[in-house]
């Protein structure tokens, strides 16, 4: 990737964190740790990869993205806004009781979100069923879903795994942020869903890793994946709380807010102080 | 036309008819295409049908990625795994961002017959009916079952249908208009009101005849579309009657005898007894047989309207 250009990502994934921490503690609630580890993947997508238009949102032609772990609404929303779809302004109306910023992704009444999710496992399914339609149509759009680590524990998730290379959903892209935490502790101590590349190769899926905090990485991936005529997954290995020093791999932060203090720690760590 | 017809038989059907209407119309089962009857949908269209395994969760969220891109999905399988295994893929994925998916659920109650309890689902009304937004359609008969299907895909949110196993007569004719939330009086009455869904119509109407022979004078009402419930015909002919029995194949909590109390309740209350599987799990049986084994014969029905008239 240019160099140019990957500055200029950076910069918008900073801000796109800035919009994170914002978002939650206003709040006094939220998951921060999950958002902050995909803020580099939402930044890549809505900045270079995906085809939309925030003026045109319902476009039938657009690239779809569900965020089938739906507890990261705050990367979401900040990457939504910083985009175009509403004011940034608004990321501090989270999660309160009149705001169209639900807890969880509301695509009834949030421009650009295109699946309410958050109960686990059920994005993946849907995604299937989108992809399924664009080959139905003959449509060159692409469906992209979002995936928690801790999220592949839902059988779910493997039903839909099935489903996608069973109808040959080659224009079909799942990434699994792997951080390595969920909320009761690692993954790997709490139920561990290891190998993931074996389990998806298994499954008929093409297979890539990315490092999820290096565009380069991520354009590697994608270009990678979107080739193959396989449905494609994207280990992307991250830091849960990256880019907020005492958040990285602590999973106190999966779904806590900082106080007056850590907020400002956390804004200097960003670069707003 | 034969003279007797399954309402899952008339599902398949529907399905193959208007499919030839709406391009857009996509069929999904769970491996029971043969059973649900689906498979003539799939005969007819094989390009828009597809069977997604054992795996009712993963067919309800395929069903909502279709519709939200312009399809309009019929999703089945037998009524306790589309309405009991999936429900909360029901209630979060279709539900709550209304999306415009069908889910086509047959073999719903005790009448499944032989396979027993495990397959006989009972509670799927109950279950439905809390999800907001959703629209609940137990036709009772072939003549209805195609109508529903017809509103069903006109209707723009999402709707289930619950189809029965067993063949059950015609009540209706070519005429019969069929509308979404619109009770129908099937027969006139003074003394009490039968009010029925599914193939307890059919039942209720035998019981209309036992108690004619007594000199009661019973109506009945076909209640197809349980939720939104015509609350209207409901309180008119509770109105008319002064006392109510609810029949229905499905768990007397939470189906058609709720809906119908709380209806009366709140606009003209009236003494209401349910017919209907008493808070038990249903056993394995034919299922003529299992219809009075479960107290929901005609006689049974007779036998609570005599009741229900004696509380007035």
């Amino acid at each position: 990737m240019d160099e140019t250009r990957k500055r200029e990502l950076e910069e918008q994934a900073r801000k796109i964190r800035v919009g994170i921490i914002d978002a939650v503690y206003s709040a006094s609630s939220g998951h921060p740790g999950g958002s902050l580890s995909i803020a580099d993947l939402l930044t890549y997508l809505y900045f270079e990869k995906l085809r939309v238009d925030p003026k045109n949102p319902d476009d039938p032609d657009r690239d779809r993205l569900v965020l089938s772990k739906g507890h990261c609404a705050p990367g979401l929303y900040s990457a939504l806004a910083h985009r175009g779809y509403f004011p940034v302004e608004d990321l501090k109306t989270f999660r309160k009781t009149t705001s169209y910023l639900q807890g969880h992704p509301d695509m009834k009444h949030t421009p650009g979100v295109d699946m309410s999710s958050g109960s686990l496992g059920q994005g993946t399914s849907v995604s299937c069923g989108m992809a399924l339609s664009a080959k139905l149509d003959g449509k060159k759009y692409r469906v992209y879903a979002i995936l928690g680590d801790g999220e592949t524990e839902e059988g779910q998730v493997w039903e839909a795994a099935m489903f996608a290379s069973h109808y040959h959903l080659s224009n079909l892209t799942w990434i699994v942020d792997l951080n390595g935490l969920q909320i009761d502790g690692p993954i790997a101590e709490v139920m561990n869903p290891a190998p993931h590349e074996d389990k998806f190769r298994a499954f008929g899926w093409h297979v890539v890793h990315a490092d999820a905090h290096d565009f380069d990485s991520l354009e590697k991936a994608f270009a990678e994946v979107v080739a193959d005529d396989r449905p494609g997954v994207i280990i992307q290995h991250s830091v849960k709380g990256k880019g907020v020093s005492f958040m990285e791999n602590n999973v106190a932060w999966h779904g806590a807010a900082p106080n007056a203090e850590q907020y400002e720690v956390a804004m200097r760590d960003l670069g707003e102080r | 036309m034969a003279d007797k017809i399954a309402t899952r038989e008339a599902y398949g059907k529907a399905l193959a008819e208007f499919g030839a209407v709406y391009d857009n119309l996509v069929v999904l089962d769970a491996d029971l295409a043969a059973a649900t009857k689906t498979g003539i949908f799939k005969k007819a269209f094989p390009d828009r049908f597809f069977d997604c395994g054992i795996a009712e969760n993963n067919m309800i969220g395929v069903a909502v990625g279709l519709s939200l891109t312009g399809k309009i999905p019929f999703a089945s399988s037998f009524a306790m795994f589309a309405a009991g295994r999936s429900f909360e893929q029901v209630r979060n994925s279709v539900g709550y961002p209304h999306c415009n998916v069908k889910i086509g659920a047959t073999h719903a109650g005790i009448t499944v017959g032989e396979d027993g309890a495990t397959h006989q689902c009972c509670e799927d009304i109950a279950l439905m009916r809390t999800i907001p937004g959703m629209v609940i359609i137990n036709p009772a008969d072939g003549v209805e079952a195609r109508l529903a299907v017809k509103a069903a895909i006109e209707y723009r949110g999402p709707v289930y249908l619950r189809f029965g196993r067993m063949a059950v007569p015609y009540f209706y004719g070519d005429d019969y208009k069929f509308e979404i939330g619109k009770a129908s009086v099937l027969a006139d009455g003074s003394d009490v009101a039968l009010m029925a869904t599914g193939i307890e119509v059919e039942q209720a109407l035998g019981a209309r005849e036992l108690l004619a022979a007594e000199g009661v004078s019973a109506a009945v009402v076909n209640v197809s579309t349980i939720k939104p419930i015509d609350r209207e015909t409901v309180a008119a002919m509770a109105k008319k009657c002064g006392a109510v029995v609810t029949c229905e194949e499905h768990t007397v909590i939470g189906g058609l005898g709720a809906a119908v109390c709380e209806t009366l309740a709140e606009t003209y209350p009236v003494p209401v007894l349910r017919v209907g599987v008493d808070d038990v799990f249903g056993r394995s049986g034919p299922a003529k047989e299992l219809i009075s084994y479960f107290g929901l014969d005609a006689a049974s029905i007779a036998a609570k309207a005599k009741a229900a008239i004696a509380l007035k």
